[in-house]
C-alpha cells in the first residue's frame, strides 16, 4: 500500500473564493444544480449551499457578527469528504461499492452502487448524497484518478491561498501542528485541529485547522461509527425473540393444562354419575 | 446539538415504511404459525396454515418494496452477489447486508411452508405435506420461525446502525419493531380467522395482549433513553402527537382494553385486531419519517 495521502485544510487562510468548488466540478464533470438556474439563497454569500452528489466540495460562509453588525467576521471553510480511517459509509455498504484505495482514501464505485442509501445515513458528516444523473451515491474521490497519475487533486491545485494542502498524511500533520503553534503564538487561542489524530474515527485523512468549535462549522464534536449500536440492538432483539417464544409456549402449555383439567373434571363427573 | 443532527437524510420514505410494516407482519405471522405447528395440537393446523399463507406473499411484497426503493433497482442483486467477482456479498456487521440474506432465507422457508400448506388442503400433491409435517416440517418451521423473528426485528437494528437523529440515538428500536411485528402478525391472524373461531383464538388474543403491554414498556424506555436534546426537535411536534394518539392510544391501549372488555360487541375481536394493525403502521411511519423530517 502506498503512503496514506490526504488534505489538510487551514480555514484561517480560506478567502471563500470557491475556486476549489469550480475545479472539482470541472475535473469530475459534475453537472450544475437545477440546470444552472440557481436562485440566490440569502445565506451570506454562499449560493452552493451544501455538499451533495454533484457538489463534492463546498465552501461554507459562517457569519459571526454583532447584532448591530458593527463588528464581526466570516469563518470560511472548504468542506469535503473526510476519508475517515474508520469509515462509517464503507462499513455499512452492502454491495462492496465503497472501497478503501491504496492511498488510504475512500471511494464509491459508481458502477457497483445500487442506490440503497445506507452510506448516506451512516456518514456522521452528512457528506454523501445521490447524484441525480447516475442515481448512485457520490462524494469526493480525493481525485483518485489524478492521484494514480501522480497529480495533485484539482481542488488543492486550484486553491490560491494554500488553504487546501495535499500530501502524505504524516507530513500534513507536521504542517498542521506548526501552523497551530504559529497561530496560538499570535494570540489566536481559539485555533484548534480537528481530525488530525486518532481520536476521531481513527483519524481523518481530510483534517482541519478551525478557528472556533467544530459545531460552528457544522462538524460533529464526537462522530462515531454506526456499528457501535449493532451488538446491543441485536442482543436486545434476540432476547426479545426468545422471550416471545417462551411467552407463546407458556400460553400453549396453560391451554393444554386447562384442557387436561377439564377432561379430568368431566371424567370425575361421569364416574360420579355412574356410581350414583 | 447532538452529533446525529449533522448528518444527511437517506430519504427512506414510503416504500420503506410499507416494507417495515409488511415484513414485520410476515415475520410475526410465520413465527406464530411455527409455534402452533411445533407445540400446538392438530386442531390448530388451519390457523398455522393461515400464518404460512400470510408469510410467503408478505416476503414477496417485501422484496418488491425493497427493490422499488433502490435508486438503481436493476442492480438489486448486488446486495447478494458481488458484481465483479460473482462471489457472495455478505457483511455480518452491516444489518442491511444481513437483512438482504435474511429476507432471502425467510422467503425460501415461507415458500416451502406455503407449498406444504397447500398440499395439506389438497391443492398440491399430498406428498408435499412433508414440508410442514414430521421431521422436515419441524426443520422448516424452526428455521422459518427464526428467520421470521429476524425479519420482524432487524429493521429496527438497521435504523440504529446509522448516524441519524432518533434512530442512532437508541438501541431499543430493534426490540420495539420485533414486538410490533409479532403483535401485528397476531392481529392479522385474528382478523382473518375470528369468524371461524379457531381453538387457538383465545391463546392468540391473550398473547397479543401481552405483547402489546411489552411494546408499550419498550416504547417508554426508548423515549426515556433517547434524551430531550433529540426528542425536542424530532418528536415535540405533530409526529409526537401521532405517536401518542396513533400508536399508544389507538394501537396499544384501546385494543389492549378490548382484549379484556367486549365494548364493541360482536366486532370487538376484529376491531381490536384492526386497531393493532393501524398502530403498527403508524409506529413505522412516525419512527421513520420523524427522523427524516428533523
Amino acid at each position: 500500500m502506498a503512503e496514506p495521502m490526504g488534505f489538510f485544510t487551514d480555514t484561517s487562510v480560506c478567502i471563500g473564493c470557491k475556486a476549489c468548488e469550480v475545479a472539482c466540478k470541472a475535473w469530475n464533470q459534475l453537472p450544475a444544480r437545477n440546470g444552472g438556474k440557481v436562485p440566490l439563497t440569502g445565506q451570506s454569500y454562499d449560493n452552493t449551499v451544501e455538499l451533495s452528489g454533484i457538489q463534492w466540495r463546498h465552501v461554507k460562509f459562517i457569519e459571526q457578527f454583532s447584532p448591530d453588525r458593527s463588528s464581526g467576521r466570516w469563518l470560511m471553510m472548504s468542506d469535503v469528504c473526510k476519508h475517515c480511517v474508520q469509515a462509517g459509509c464503507l462499513e455499512v455498504c452492502p454491495t462492496g461499492a465503497i472501497i478503501r484505495t491504496e492511498f488510504d482514501t475512500v471511494v464509491i464505485q459508481s458502477d457497483v452502487c445500487n442506490g440503497c442509501r445506507a452510506c448516506i445515513a451512516a456518514c456522521p458528516f452528512g457528506v454523501i448524497e445521490i447524484n441525480p444523473e447516475t442515481n448512485t451515491a457520490m462524494k469526493c474521490t480525493l481525485c483518485y484518478d489524478r492521484m494514480q497519475a501522480g497529480m495533485v487533486p484539482a481542488c488543492a491545485q486550484a486553491c490560491p491561498t494554500h488553504s487546501i494542502q495535499f500530501g502524505p498524511i504524516s507530513e500534513l500533520r507536521q504542517h498542521a501542528e506548526a501552523r497551530l503553534a504559529q497561530l496560538q503564538a499570535q494570540g489566536v487561542t481559539q485555533a484548534r485541529l480537528y481530525g488530525h489524530d486518532e481520536s476521531i474515527l481513527g483519524g481523518l485523512n481530510s483534517f482541519y485547522l478551525l478557528l472556533d468549535d467544530p459545531e460552528v462549522y457544522g462538524l460533529p464534536s464526537n462522530p462515531q461509527l454506526p456499528s457501535r449500536n449493532v451488538a446491543p440492538s441485536a442482543g436486545l432483539s434476540a432476547a426479545g425473540a426468545v422471550a416471545l417464544g417462551l411467552l407463546g409456549l407458556a400460553g400453549l402449555r396453560k391451554r393444554r393444562m386447562d384442557q387436561l383439567a377439564a377432561e379430568a373434571r368431566e371424567q370425575q363427573e361421569g364416574d360420579g354419575s355412574h356410581a350414583g | 446539538m447532538p452529533d446525529s443532527f449533522f448528518t444527511a437524510s437517506p430519504e427512506w420514505r414510503w416504500w420503506i415504511v410499507f416494507y417495515f410494516f409488511v415484513g414485520g407482519i410476515a415475520g410475526g405471522a410465520f413465527a406464530i404459525a411455527a409455534l402452533l405447528r411445533l407445540f400446538g395440537r392438530e386442531v390448530d393446523r388451519p390457523l398455522s396454515r393461515l400464518g404460512y399463507y400470510i408469510a410467503f406473499p408478505g416476503s414477496i411484497i417485501s422484496g418488491i418494496l425493497l427493490i422499488a426503493d433502490l435508486k438503481r433497482p436493476e442492480r438489486f442483486w448486488h446486495m447478494l452477489i458481488q458484481s465483479e467477482t460473482f462471489a457472495p456479498a455478505f457483511k455480518w456487521w452491516s444489518p442491511i447486508s444481513v437483512g438482504s440474506w435474511g429476507l432471502l432465507l425467510f422467503g425460501l422457508f415461507s415458500f416451502l411452508a406455503f407449498v406444504g400448506a397447500l398440499a395439506e388442503v389438497g391443492i398440491l400433491p399430498r406428498g408435499l405435506q412433508a414440508l410442514v409435517q414430521g421431521g422436515l416440517g419441524a426443520a422448516v418451521n424452526v428455521l422459518g420461525g427464526i428467520s421470521g423473528f429476524f425479519l420482524a426485528g432487524y429493521t429496527g437494528v438497521l435504523l440504529s446502525t446509522t448516524n441519524r437523529p432518533l434512530w442512532s440515538d437508541t438501541v431499543w428500536l430493534g426490540l420495539l419493531f420485533l414486538l410490533s411485528g409479532f403483535s401485528t402478525g397476531a392481529a392479522l391472524l385474528i382478523l382473518l380467522s375470528w369468524r371461524q373461531n379457531p381453538p387457538a383464538l383465545a391463546w392468540l388474543k391473550e398473547l397479543d395482549a401481552w405483547v402489546l403491554g411489552l411494546e408499550l414498556v419498550v416504547l417508554i424506555v426508548l423515549l426515556a433513553t433517547v434524551g430531550m436534546a433529540v426528542l425536542r426537535p424530532v418528536l415535540f411536534n405533530a409526529w409526537g402527537v401521532l405517536l401518542v394518539v396513533g400508536v399508544v392510544l389507538v394501537g396499544i391501549l384501546v385494543p389492549g382494553l378490548l382484549h379484556y372488555r367486549p365494548l364493541l360487541g360482536r366486532l370487538t375481536v376484529p376491531g381490536a385486531a384492526l386497531l393493532v394493525l393501524v398502530g403498527g403502521f403508524v409506529l413505522r411511519v412516525v419512527m421513520l419519517l420523524s427522523s427524516e423530517a428533523a
